[in-house]
């Protein structure tokens, strides 16, 4: 049993901080999410340089050759400056799927433009009718000649204005919440046929509604087996999920740092209000939240790469109590700042959102315990 | 004990309805605060009641209705029902009662028309930076020089000061007396020379609150309420003042069913929500909450009708009404899943919004509605006071 981390990782985080400290403070992060573009193609640039968009890819494409302990550094590090460039969508869940089932030509063609940062991917897989259950679909992909046409609406695709390509899941075969019949594409966004409606987020990302109107790609579009695409998929969220435990786990503890500190210098009835029993339970509850999530990252990070029921069980695990700790110390943060927590001025409401946010993504708290509970 | 409402009240509850229905403003039924166009619509339902003389069923006579607290009861839940704006507090449940309780006929006459009239738009000035949760650690300053008060000083969070035209503030008037004692309650337009508006932005991107700053403001001493140095009087009066619908029962009640209304349209693998297991045991918590908190309101009302005044339990009422708030707003972005992601801005909210119309915005109104927790005598302060002054610890 050993939960350190080797020097090189260490030296990652070190980096990492670096850049997170001159390239992502506060201010510069506001400006950026309100600006047209809604992110720094220059600064997912130097992202790339250092080699975070190719940590868990082999080093023979271009990547680090990392492990998804690495990757969870990153992401804890990326929460703290609650970073809106796209690294989850293309170092873990493109990057996820071309590992995965990609064929070696899709990999030697796109894994190291993903790590180079020229190509940026997003992945739309929500649909309006779906909810949180990655086999619900009405998106359709029809055999036509050697390749496919694809016709529906993704939902909220989050990064998708930043994106030059999609991966997109649709259904070549079955009925609409089948596990059998679900497929993986690449789809160019300037595709024919492809339209987008882009807007901002609560946290301050963007993201598309994304229109597939009679969209025709190849046969080598196709990411993994035709209609076996499922596994994929949620081998892949599992792995988002990891990262996100990793990130949140990061917002989590500027939160509790935050509040300590605010504590000890807010004064009310001539004392710090740090000195009221009551707030202080409740900054132990956090901190005890903020414990328990990074156990359960670490254990879900360690857990990627078992057999499959296992794996969706840890993965499912990490996103309730990710879930329920988010909440808690962002609502926690907020309500201890008094009237200086719903400010928009300062960090604390910017990572209670992006927390609140987490929650949703790829299932909140009732559809894991759900997924947990039927596992079994 | 009988929880019934008499035929009179049953009559009384039929004329308000049919009132409401024909003259409430449709195109802000259900809309939040938050998405209010201008200035009128804030004062328009405000203005049709005063015509009517419904406007303030509290006030005593020659203003208020003769209204039993039960009536005042259904007249909130009808307006809950109906969904119409929720009047201002600041004129007619604030410094309204203020100036009738303790100014002097002058100053009735002068400012209490145009609160009963929406005309002129009142602010609460009483937190400052320094000074929140405990309120008597005000520094504002206001020095006496003839027949004027100089004042200085900033005031923070002031709901909505961006339109007021005056500003009612707690200022010290006596730097030696204790806290308490050395507290004036001035008025102030806001158009005096030397006050300054500055906007605070929420996290949920509105504008609702602000900074005023005071830099030698002069202000005339009549315009002052009560004695010098008896502005904490006022205060705690206010206080204790209408305390009734202060738990937001029946806009509880109003926002549980449009939740239910949503989630009956919401889909999870196929089926409706609101028949999902998980979802029915929460909606019914919550509503199991509110009836809960509905009855110690109604328990609270019966002891007022008897002439026992609304106890210190009322902190129960702003505790358990806020905290049942907040829940609601978690369950409703829940409900909507992905499409509680996409941010609304609140001015320009008629561009492109993704998914449902009543998707929109439910996170920044899940984020906007902690302020409920804070304001008001935070909830920790509440609990403080029950635990003082009710469980005598
Ligand atoms: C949206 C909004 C609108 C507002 N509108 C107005 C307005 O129109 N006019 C106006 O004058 N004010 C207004 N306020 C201010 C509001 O009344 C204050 O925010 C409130 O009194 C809390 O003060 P504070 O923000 O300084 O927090 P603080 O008093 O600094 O409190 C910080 C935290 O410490 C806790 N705390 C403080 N003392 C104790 C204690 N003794 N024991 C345990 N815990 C304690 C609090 O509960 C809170 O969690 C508004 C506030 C908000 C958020």
């Amino acid at each position: 049993m050993d939960f350190s981390f080797t020097e090189e990782q260490t030296l990652l985080r070190n980096s990492v901080q670096k850049f997170i400290q001159g390239a992502y403070d506060f201010e510069t992060r506001r400006k950026v999410s309100k600006s047209d573009a809604g992110w720094r193609k220059e600064v997912y640039g130097q992202i790339a340089e250092m080699g975070l968009l190719g940590v868990a890819m082999p080093e023979d494409f271009g990547g680090l050759g990392g492990s998804a302990v690495d990757a969870m550094i990153i992401a804890e590090e990326f929460g703290r400056g609650l970073v809106i460039e796209p690294w989850l969508n293309n170092a873990v869940i493109a990057a996820g799927f071309l590992k995965a089932a990609g064929s070696t030509a899709q990999k030697e063609e796109l894994l190291p433009a993903i790590a180079a940062g020229e190509t940026v991917f997003a992945f739309a897989y929500a649909e309006p009718q779906g909810r949180f259950n990655l086999a619900d679909l009405t998106t359709t992909a029809k055999k036509s000649g050697d390749g496919y046409v694809l016709n529906g609406h993704k939902a909220v695709v989050l990064g998708a204005p930043f994106a030059d390509k999609l991966i997109v899941t649709a259904r070549t075969s079955g009925g609409q919440r089948d596990a059998d019949g679900v497929t993986v594409f690449i789809v160019d966004k300037s595709a024919k046929g492809v339209s987008t409606r882009d807007y901002p987020t609560v946290d301050g990302n963007r993201a598309s509604e994304v229109t597939l109107e009679n969209v025709t790609v190849g046969a080598d579009a196709v990411i993994g087996e035709v209609g076996g695409g499922l596994k994929t998929v949620e081998l892949v969220t599992d792995q988002a999920i990891a990262a996100l435990a990793a990130e949140s786990t990061g917002a989590m503890k500027v939160l509790n740092d935050t509040t300590i500190e605010y504590a000890k210098t807010r004064k009310q009835f001539g004392t710090p209000i740090g000195k009221f029993q009551v707030l202080q339970h409740r900054m132990v509850d956090m901190f005890m939240n903020y414990e328990q999530s990074v156990s359960i990252t670490y254990m879900v990070t360690l857990k990627l790469e078992e057999e499959e029921a296992e794996r969706k069980k840890a993965a499912s695990a990490a996103k309730v109590q990710i879930g329920k700790a988010g909440r808690f110390i962002g609502q926690s943060a907020v309500q201890i700042h008094g009237g200086m927590g719903m400010t928009d001025e300062l960090n604390v409401g910017h990572y209670f959102k992006r927390l609140t946010m987490i929650d949703t993504l790829f299932g909140n708290v009732d559809h894991h315990l759900k997924r947990y509970a039927t596992l079994g | 004990m009988d929880i019934n409402f008499t035929p009179e009240d049953e009559a009384f509850r039929a004329e308000v309805r049919a009132f409401i229905e024909e003259n409430q403003p449709q195109h802000l039924k259900g809309v939040r605060r938050g998405e209010y166009r201008n200035k009128e619509d804030f004062l328009v339902w405000h203005r049709i009641l005063y015509k009517k003389g419904w406007l303030v069923p509290s006030w005593p006579a020659p203003y208020g209705t003769n209204w039993t607290p039960t009536q005042k009861y259904i007249w909130n839940e009808e307006n809950a029902r109906a969904e119409t704006p929720a009047i201002l507090p600041f004129g007619v449940s604030m410094v309204g009662p203020v100036i009738y309780t303790f100014g002097t006929q002058e100053q009735k006459d002068k400012y209490i028309p145009g609160i009963l009239s929406g005309d002129v738009w009142w602010c609460q000035g009483y937190s400052e930076p320094g000074a929140g949760s405990d309120l008597a650690s005000l520094k504002t300053t206001a020095v006496r020089e003839g027949d004027y008060y100089i004042v200085n000083g900033q005031k923070t969070w002031t709901t909505l000061a961006q339109f007021a035209d005056w500003i009612f503030c707690l200022v010290r008037t006596d730097k030696n007396a204790k806290a308490q004692e050395g507290i004036s309650f001035l008025l102030i337009d806001m158009k005096t020379p030397g006050i300054t508006v500055k906007p605070i932005i929420t996290m949920d991107g509105g504008h609702e609150v602000n900074e005023v700053w005071f830099d030698n403001v002069k202000v005339p001493v009549e315009n002052r309420i009560h004695e010098e140095n008896k502005g904490w009087t006022c205060a705690k009066f206010l206080l204790s003042h209408e305390r009734a619908g202060i738990a937001g029962v029946a806009r509880s009640k109003r926002a549980i069913s449009r939740l239910k209304d949503m989630l009956a349209m919401e889909v999870i693998d196929g089926e409706k929500l609101i028949d999902d297991a998980d979802f029915e045991r929460k909606i019914a918590e919550l509503e199991i909450d509110l009836t809960a908190l509905e009855f110690t309101e109604l328990r609270t009302l019966a002891s007022e009708q008897a002439g026992k005044g609304p106890g210190l339990e009322s902190s129960i009422l702003k505790i358990k009404g806020t905290e049942i708030q907040q829940r609601i707003t978690e369950l409703v972005m829940e409900g909507v899943g992905y499409y509680s992601l996409p941010y609304s801005d609140p001015l320009s909210h008629n561009e492109f919004a993704p998914g449902p119309a009543y998707a929109e915005g439910t996170t920044q109104n899940y984020a906007n509605m902690r302020k409920t927790s804070i304001y008001g005598g935070s909830n920790e302060i509440q609990r403080n006071i029950i635990a003082k002054m009710v469980l005598g610890l």
